[in-house]
């Protein structure tokens, strides 16, 4: 029978200690930088320790460099841990590039049209409610159609983001300014009406401390709450939730209303707190990355604010060894490639084993 | 000489992780013969045909087709030895014709010739009686084109030898009928058919010869002609063995559940409980017998609120006491159940994937079903916690902490966990499925402990159970499902395993008088 026996044989960990989790984490990530080392040096013949400063330099070389970094770090954030109770429940939202451009495009709306009119205090709250309904709005009706009809939400939240971002062409078109120059430019740059305030004189400061403030309540809600615990239910098995006497549809639609707000809300932190316009670049595939963010964390926000920091890190890196070494774009994006696929294959080692032919043997005898 | 065998099984073993399916079976099929193999359910014989069929790999034995020694590791392997097999659950696409499907997986180029395969289907149905048509879809098609499709599917890639698993389950009388007139004209072209079944009548009818199989060992065969019911009735189900399981009296047992007029249809409109009156009584255990997938799963789904039943159905529930008006369950879905103070325990058979949460640790299980109470909207954690340590001390659960998921617990200390929780909620019914289906003696006999002290603190306890020597010892009163209907309620001290098999396999209530 040996001749049926496959060469190598995966097998499932069951659970892995966590400092060994951590080791083959840290292996993937010695590996990763290994790996793009030899490819630096192989294409371009550049020291790629010369390399590895200049992304560092890229991302974190000046204050100013640092906090935009952060900024956009936290966007990325931010959307991510609105998808954590989706993807907790097991619903695939792919939608937050759309949810996160409809915060934006209400936001935009009430900073454009009541600009003039509000005071600051009023102008960001009621920015921060048409952000958090108009995300909540583009959760919630994949919700409903699951709940109901049980139709595919990885389809439907897809297909929510191509409607928004034709909503957003065309308010973009409606609130040109300049006229003929296809884009909002930035709204109330003399009166800054409606944008996030400075706080002890750093422009984002404020940004970071929401993020993180929602992470935190995130982690919460999701760990210690009563709907924290539907959530893991539902997204575990239905047919439990049904035996438990759990709506799993009214659970459905509560947490992507809530998944939809807070993607909402990044959209208002990414307008008001950050380009002070609106276009489809507000989201620029962010909605994407952050489906990375939420895996790569599994859920975990905390965790998140890492990985967020990282590949805004890889990105901004890319951009410098770009410039600085005169190198292709895709160069750097290959770099970043060769990083996530190492990270990402760590995660394979440590949820499967590997064995190989003889070695299975073995420990069939010892069990026999 | 040519071989007279058209297979050979010898001494086949297959294990999955500690459980023997099959112990050195043994099964002959000889040219040209209609071969029943009958057995209970859990009795290996789907597993020893899927070893046949290349889909699983034994551990040990011999397989001979025609004489020679041969390998079979997959199901290709399989058809080129010219064997076939009808699954229970059809493997078909459902958005492709009748003849697409045939042509699926078949060596050939990329354009399908429907022309020749459909001339090729019309000979071969003409030949043994079959009527499929060529060029309808699957989604358009009844479960008995389905099924036919498959056979003619079997045929078309040359198959000489067909497995045909329950293939009547799906079927009404008349397709019945017509299956067996077909198999009765492949027989006469000289295709040798093994059926796997366990409805008795039709092993009569249709078999040549009978192979029969319990708990994963062969026990023997006989040619049908000199068998009756009764005697494959002791050969499926065994002699008596005595298992020691304490049962004592029901002490003023009241009336807990009645059940009236229970008529549930599934998604598909098949009626799967048809007109059930039942009551369940406080301080006693109900057994409830049957062959699996005749209801059983529907009765105690229906009690707890989870399969909505056809109008006209009544489940009254008669709280503790003589006083206080009886409740109607249904209708009210499990958290309304809970929400009125009515203790319902339930031990479902899928206890990973409907009665626990996998993933979650013990402690995270324990709170499944009060983790509602209170205003707060944060879950109470200390008690769950306690309630994960006290089950773990007491019912000696074997974990490496109770953080640990119980999905990485064995199967036997999986179904602790969960008896125990559904215990601690001191329930006035306690339901269970299969409640020690994979468990070891000792597991076994904790449970069967446990529903005892539950019987005795005045509970009404139901055990669905597939082991009649423990459902004749365990149980009080055993109620008998076929096919969705109530055989009959027989006394657990007096009846025989022989009545209680009758009753199983709907020989009426006219056999066992």
């Amino acid at each position: 029978m040996t001749d049926h026996e496959p060469l190598i044989h995966i097998a499932r960990r069951d659970g892995l200690v966590w400092w060994r989790a951590w080791c083959i984490r840290l292996i993937g990530a010695a590996l990763a930088l290994l790996a793009s080392a030899l490819f630096i040096y192989s294409i371009t013949k550049l020291n790629p320790v010369k390399v590895y400063a200049a992304m560092w330099e890229g991302a974190f070389g000046s204050a100013r460099r640092a906090w935009i970094t952060a900024r956009d770090a936290s966007i990325l954030l931010c959307i991510g841990v609105g998808l954590a109770p989706a993807f907790m429940m097991r619903f695939w939202n792919v939608g937050a590039e759309g949810q996160v451009l409809m915060g934006g495009c209400a936001t935009a709306a009430v900073l454009i049209y009541l600009g003039r009119t509000l005071p600051t205090a009023q102008l960001l709250t009621l920015s921060v409610i048409v952000s958090l309904v108009a995300g909540a709005v583009w959760g919630l009706i994949p919700a409903l159609f699951k709940a109901r009809w049980n139709t595919n939400e990885t389809l439907f939240t897809l297909m929510m983001n191509y409607i928004a971002i034709q909503i957003t062409c065309f308010l973009v078109a409606i609130w040109e300014n300049p006229k003929g120059s296809n884009s909002v430019g930035i709204i109330n740059q003399q009166t800054q009406a409606g944008w996030l305030p400075a706080l002890f004189g750093k422009q984002y400061l404020l940004n970071v401390i929401i993020v993180l403030t929602i992470a935190v309540v995130m982690y919460l809600y999701l760990k210690y709450t009563k709907h924290g615990y539907e959530i893991s239910v539902v997204g575990e098995s239905e047919n439990t939730a049904r035996y438990a006497g759990i709506s799993v549809r009214r659970v459905i639609i509560r947490t992507m209303v809530l998944s939809g707000a807070v993607c909402g809300l990044s959209g208002f932190i990414a307008v008001a707190g950050s380009s002070h316009t609106i276009s489809t670049a507000t989201a620029g595939g962010r909605g994407f990355t952050a489906i990375i963010v939420a895996w790569m964390a599994k859920f975990n926000t905390f965790v998140m604010i890492l990985i967020a920091l990282l590949l805004v890190f890889l990105e901004k890196g890319a951009i410098q060894i770009a410039s600085q070494f005169n190198l292709n774009d895709y160069a750097s994006d290959v770099v970043t490639g060769i990083i996530l696929f190492f990270l990402l294959g760590s995660e394979f080692f440590i949820q499967y084993t590997v064995r190989f032919r003889s070695h299975a043997h073995k420990t069939q005898e010892v069990e026999a | 000489m040519a071989e007279e065998f058209a297979v050979r099984m010898v001494n086949i073993t297959k294990t999955f992780g500690h459980v023997t399916a099959n112990d050195k079976v043994y099964l002959e099929l000889h040219r040209g013969e209609i071969l029943s193999l009958l057995g209970e359910n859990g009795s290996g014989k789907t597993t020893l045909m899927n070893m046949l069929s290349g889909i699983y790999f034994p551990d040990s034995g011999q397989i001979y087709i025609n004489g020679r020694e041969v390998t079979i590791s997959s199901p290709h392997d399989a058809y080129r030895l010219g064997i076939g097999m009808v699954h229970q659950h059809f493997k078909l696409v459902d958005v492709l014709t009748a003849a697409e499907n045939i042509a699926l997986g078949l060596p050939g180029g990329l354009v399908v010739d429907r022309k020749a395969i459909g001339a090729r289907v019309r000979e071969i149905c003409d030949r043994y009686g079959f009527s499929v048509d060529p060029d309808k879809k699957v989604y358009d098609m009844s479960v008995s084109e389905k099924q036919t499709l498959e056979i003619v599917k079997t045929l078309y890639r040359g198959a000489d030898i067909l497995i045909l698993d329950e293939p009547t389950a799906v079927l009404t009388p008349q397709e019945t009928e017509t299956l067996f007139a077909v198999m009765r004209n492949m027989r006469a072209d000289g295709k040798s058919i093994i059926i796997i079944t366990h409805k008795l009548n039709e092993v009569l009818e249709i078999s040549d010869r009978v192979t029969v199989l319990r708990k994963g060992e062969y026990i023997g065969d006989m040619d049908t002609a000199k068998a009756d019911a009764r005697a494959l009735t002791d050969m499926m189900v065994g002699r008596t063995v005595t298992l020691n399981i304490q049962r004592d009296l029901p002490v003023d047992p009241q009336r807990r559940l009645e059940i009236r007029n229970l008529t549930v249809k599934d998604a598909d409109g098949v009626v799967r409980l048809d007109d059930i009156n039942l009551d369940v009584y406080a301080g006693e255990i109900l057994g409830v017998a049957g062959v699996s997938g005749c209801g059983q799963k529907e009765l105690l789904e229906a009690i707890a609120g989870l399969q909505p039943a056809v109008s006209g159905s009544s489940i009254k529930y008669r709280p503790t006491g003589r006083s206080g008006p009886a409740e109607e369950l249904l209708g009210l879905g499990p958290r309304a159940v809970s929400d009125r103070g009515i203790r319902l325990a339930f031990v479902p058979e899928d206890r990973l994937g409907m009665g626990l949460v996998a993933s979650m640790n013990i402690a995270g299980n324990m709170m499944l079903k009060e983790y509602r109470a209170g205003k707060s909207p944060l879950v109470e954690r200390r008690h769950p916690y306690d309630m994960a340590r006290n089950i773990v001390r007491e019912l000696e659960v074997v974990t490496p902490s109770i953080e640990t998921p119980v999905r990485q617990l064995s199967g036997g200390n999986v179904q602790k966990v969960l008896v125990g929780r559904e215990i601690a909620m001191h329930p006035t019914v306690l339901m269970s499925a299969y409640a020690v289906r994979g468990l070891d003696i000792n597991t076994s006999y904790t449970i069967y402990r446990l529903l005892n002290e539950q019987k005795k603190a005045g509970v009404a306890v139901i055990y669905v159970g597939e082991d009649l020597d423990v459902l004749l010892q365990l149980c009080d009163r055993i109620a008998v499902l076929c096919g969705g209907r109530l055989s009959d309620i027989v006394d657990g001290r007096t009846a025989t395993k022989e009545q209680v098999g009758y009753l199983m396999t709907n020989m009426g209530k006219e056999a066992s008088a």
